[in-house]
């Protein structure tokens, strides 16, 4: 999958550090619409274009450039939902794509994960935009619960097949977004508040890029920072103003409710952090700053990085990207495959991977597997290289780990439970301090 | 009212059974218990009320079976209240004192314990208890009756007890759907300390621990009056419901095994006993463990009390109490328990006796009965309290409330 040329480390040197060009794609409707508020902030240095099958949809954006894959395959009908029509249809146009990214050295990629478009398209792009020597950059937002299994569901899978193509994937699970409006917000504002969501982290990372840093990110260790930490990443971006600003924006970004106040902080594995000011920033804010979040997040790997920008007078503004600790999934889906047949076996994933496996009690018993002899992995291999003939590289294997096990709380699973300083004190005694039974 | 002798009926309505003890106070103002009705409670997670139908079935079974045995019709009840959400704190209220003289009136005590009273709760908060600890006079401690005396600030500390008020309010609405009053909502922990204590071992200080099914309430008195209450919600089911799990019994198996062969300590001598369960037609089921259903049931007590002991130690009260631990409901039943608690709170523990009240001696003086007959020697000091001085229009209202209130 990755040969020598595609590498973020090769590729960072030659987008020498201040004239580098990006690209904004919004792909599918929601990352369309996402496009107008990100022009509309004006962002220096960046090129928007928007990608869609549904014609009419570009036909309404204002974005400078418009790449319709409208094909004979979708009939003018967009994907109906179906993220296999978009990504046949994003493969058809492999070419215009790659034109589309040639010459850009970084490639935001900004969609709603869910529908067909987006969840299709995205995972191309991300592939084209590589090839042709970009730097990728995922912006992905998932649905709501509400919109149902289907929609989850491949929204994830998109998810992971995006993963697996860009260099770093930032997502915002909408469901979050929940604790953050009330309850009389119209589902349009709640929408329109999702977007903004997504155009402030786009800004904050196009800044961080190309703004002149005075404690600089290098562009290859952000790309590091988030090929490294490929888990779900959350990030949010808090401003404030004023003498006390940098009181204000540490509580602000303790109670983000994006960062389930704190604990995403808690729970990281590695924390980016940006700010940016008017001239006036003084190091003992950013030391304050620092200080606070270094605090929270003790465990993780901090990265920080500050710049000054004249049209932020008075202003500070914070931005934090916290990477989980990645816990590889146990069903990882493999490197996205190079060329060809891939739809047919992608479906084929679909089905061995996605397929809601019958509900069953959950039990506390994990049987260990089975002992497998030498002339049996030979056979399991060869069944699985049958499965994917035509791939070049085989799925990287990895040593993956099982999640934590849940146990039952018997005739108290659906009383309040009793928490006491953290503990679950409905989980039997023997059980929380690990007592081993006979 | 009018009569020579006042019934007090205390209801509990508890996890594991839903108790009424109907007490009898003469004009003298002794107390006798004449009569108990009891019923399994089916309605009631850790003693808060999850199914009211059910829960309002078993409340009529216990208060006719109650009403049969005293031969009184019950009107009104002391409810007692519990859940994990009920919580203790201290709180002092301070009043200057204006007369000329500077003599502490009446009034200024009434004062002050009305400032001592309000509190900054969140509004979905009730205060079950605002109960009177001591007063300070001029910063001086440990005085329990200010009036008469000189001085420029009188200060109270106060014992605030609340809970959410909309789960306190389930359990009243269950009992006033069974055309029943409710007189007053009482805290179980504070029922069962009035049951087993006696006023010298309040002076001493003492801590009563409350085992029940569902949850755990435990009161700290010191120097006569109470410090500290806590609930805990956990209990006897959950003592149950680890059996259940960890020997992979079914719930009822598991709740009989606890009862039949449970021991709050891991003794030598049942290392390696095996006991075999059979089911109803004889037949050999299961093999189970003795070692491990002891180990199970020790750990999941040892725990309870070491949180009620960490909380103890973090209010600062620990050194307070001379009289030591007592222990009710239905936990305490627990063969040896006593030693464990000893173990873990370093103090000696005995099974509390309810022997301060009189009437039905031996049938009632069983543990779990501690909480309801807490509830009717409540119940007799608020009539006290209420019969020590009737004014005329308090007379006339109470008459006339009494009147309207049933329709």
């Amino acid at each position: 999958m990755e040969t020598p040329e595609q590498t973020p480390l090769t590729a960072a040197p030659a987008a020498a550090a201040h004239s580098i060009r990006l690209k904004i794609f919004g792909v599918g409707s929601a990352g369309v619409n996402m496009l107008e508020p990100m022009a509309a902030l004006g962002l220096p240095n960046a090129v928007l274009a928007a990608v869609n099958i549904d014609a009419a949809s570009l036909l309404n954006s204002g974005a400078p450039e418009k790449i319709s894959l409208e094909t004979r395959l979708t009939r003018g009908l967009g994907t109906g939902g179906d993220p296999e029509r978009g990504r046949a249809a994003a493969e058809q146009q492999m070419a215009a794509l790659k034109a589309a990214c040639a010459g850009v050295d970084v490639v935001f990629i900004v969609a709603g994960l869910g529908g067909g478009a987006g969840t299709g398209i995205s995972p191309v792009l991300a592939k084209a935009a590589k090839e042709s020597g970009a730097l990728v950059l995922g912006f992905v937002t998932l649905p709501f619960d509400c919109e149902g299994n289907r929609r989850r569901q491949q929204a994830e899978e998109g998810l992971e097949y995006l993963k697996e193509a860009a260099d770093g994937v930032i997502c915002l699970p909408n469901q979050k977004l929940f604790k953050l409006l009330d309850e009389n917000t119209s589902v349009l504002d709640t929408f329109r508040h999702s977007n903004e969501l997504v155009v402030e982290g786009v800004a904050a990372m196009s800044r961080l890029i190309t703004s002149k840093g005075l404690i600089e990110i290098h562009f290859a260790d952000l790309c590091a920072f988030l090929r490294e930490h490929q888990g779900e990443s959350c990030f949010a971006t808090v401003e404030a103003a004023g003498p006390t600003r940098s009181r204000e924006v540490i509580d602000k970004l303790l109670s983000h409710p994006m960062l389930d106040s704190g604990k995403a902080l808690t729970d990281a594995g590695a924390v980016l952090v940006s700010l940016i000011a008017g001239t006036d920033l003084t190091m003992a804010e950013i030391n304050r700053v620092m200080e606070h979040i270094n605090s929270k997040c003790s465990r993780a790997q901090v990265m920080m990085g500050a710049a000054v920008d004249p049209s932020f007078q008075e202003r500070l503004s914070v931005t934090i990207v916290a990477a989980r600790q990645a816990l590889p999934a146990a069903a990882k889906i493999p490197a996205f495959e190079r060329e060809g047949e891939h739809r047919v076996e992608a479906q084929e994933f679909d089905t061995q991977l996605h397929k809601t496996p019958t509900p069953r009690v959950q039990s506390r018993f994990v049987p260990p597997a089975p002992a497998l002899t030498p002339e049996k992995m030979e056979q399991l291999a060869g069944r699985q290289a049958g499965a994917s003939r035509g791939r070049k590289t085989a799925p990287r294997m990895r040593q993956t780990q099982l999640p934590l096990e849940i146990v039952s709380k018997g005739r108290f699973d659906k009383s309040e439970p009793t928490i006491h300083k953290g503990e679950d004190l409905d989980v039997p005694t023997y059980i929380r301090r690990g007592i081993a039974l006979n | 009212m009018f009569d020579s002798s006042t019934i007090i009926v205390g209801l509990e309505i508890g996890t594991s059974k839903v108790c009424a003890v109907v007490g009898e106070m003469n004009a003298e103002g002794t107390l006798n218990i004449v009569g108990l009705g009891q019923s399994r409670s089916r309605g009631v997670r850790k003693g808060e009320i999850c199914d009211a139908p059910k829960a309002e079935e078993d409340i009529r079974n216990a208060i006719v079976e109650a009403e049969q045995m005293a031969d009184v019709e019950i009107r009104s009840v002391y409810l007692g209240v519990t859940g994990g959400h009920v919580r203790g704190f201290n709180n002092r209220g301070v009043h200057p004192v204006v007369s000329a003289d500077r003599e502490i009136s009446e009034d200024d005590v009434q004062d002050v314990i009305k400032n001592a009273k309000t509190i900054n709760l969140p509004a979905q908060n009730h205060v079950i208890h605002a109960i009177r600890q001591h007063f300070l006079v001029d910063g001086q401690d440990g005085i329990t009756n200010p009036v008469g005396m000189l001085g420029s600030r009188v200060e109270v500390d106060v014992h605030v007890v609340h809970g959410h008020l909309n789960r306190l309010q389930n359990a009243i609405r269950c009992v006033k759907g069974l055309q029943l009053e409710v007189d007053e909502i009482v805290f179980t922990g504070l029922a069962s300390s009035l049951a087993l204590l006696t006023n010298e071992q309040k002076e001493l200080g003492a801590l009563v621990i409350d085992i029940g099914g569902g949850t755990t309430e435990y009161v700290v008195y010191a120097d006569g009056v109470i410090k500290h209450v806590g609930v805990l919600a956990v209990g006897g089911d959950h003592v149950s419901n680890d059996l259940a799990y960890g020997l992979k019994v079914p719930l009822g198996r598991a709740e009989q095994l606890k009862i039949e062969q449970g021991s709050a300590v891991v003794s030598e001598d049942c290392k390696g006993q095996i006991l075999t369960i059979s089911n109803e037609i004889g037949l050999e089921m299961k093999k189970i463990n003795l070692e491990n259903l002891r180990r199970i049931m020790a750990l999941r007590l040892e725990e309870i009390f070491q949180l009620i002991a960490q909380d103890l130690e973090s209010a600062g009260l620990v050194d307070y109490l001379r009289a030591g631990v007592f222990l009710c409901g239905g936990g305490s039943r627990i063969p040896e328990i006593a030693k464990l608690a000893e173990e873990v709170l370093e103090m000696p523990v005995t099974i509390g006796k309810t022997n301060s009240i009189s009437g039905l001696k031996s049938a009632l003086d069983q543990p779990e009965f501690a909480t309801a007959i807490g509830l009717v020697k409540f119940g007799s000091f608020q009539q006290r309290k209420r019969g020590a001085k009737p004014s005329i229009a308090e007379g006339l209202k109470n008459t006339f409330g009494q009147l309207f209130r049933r329709p």
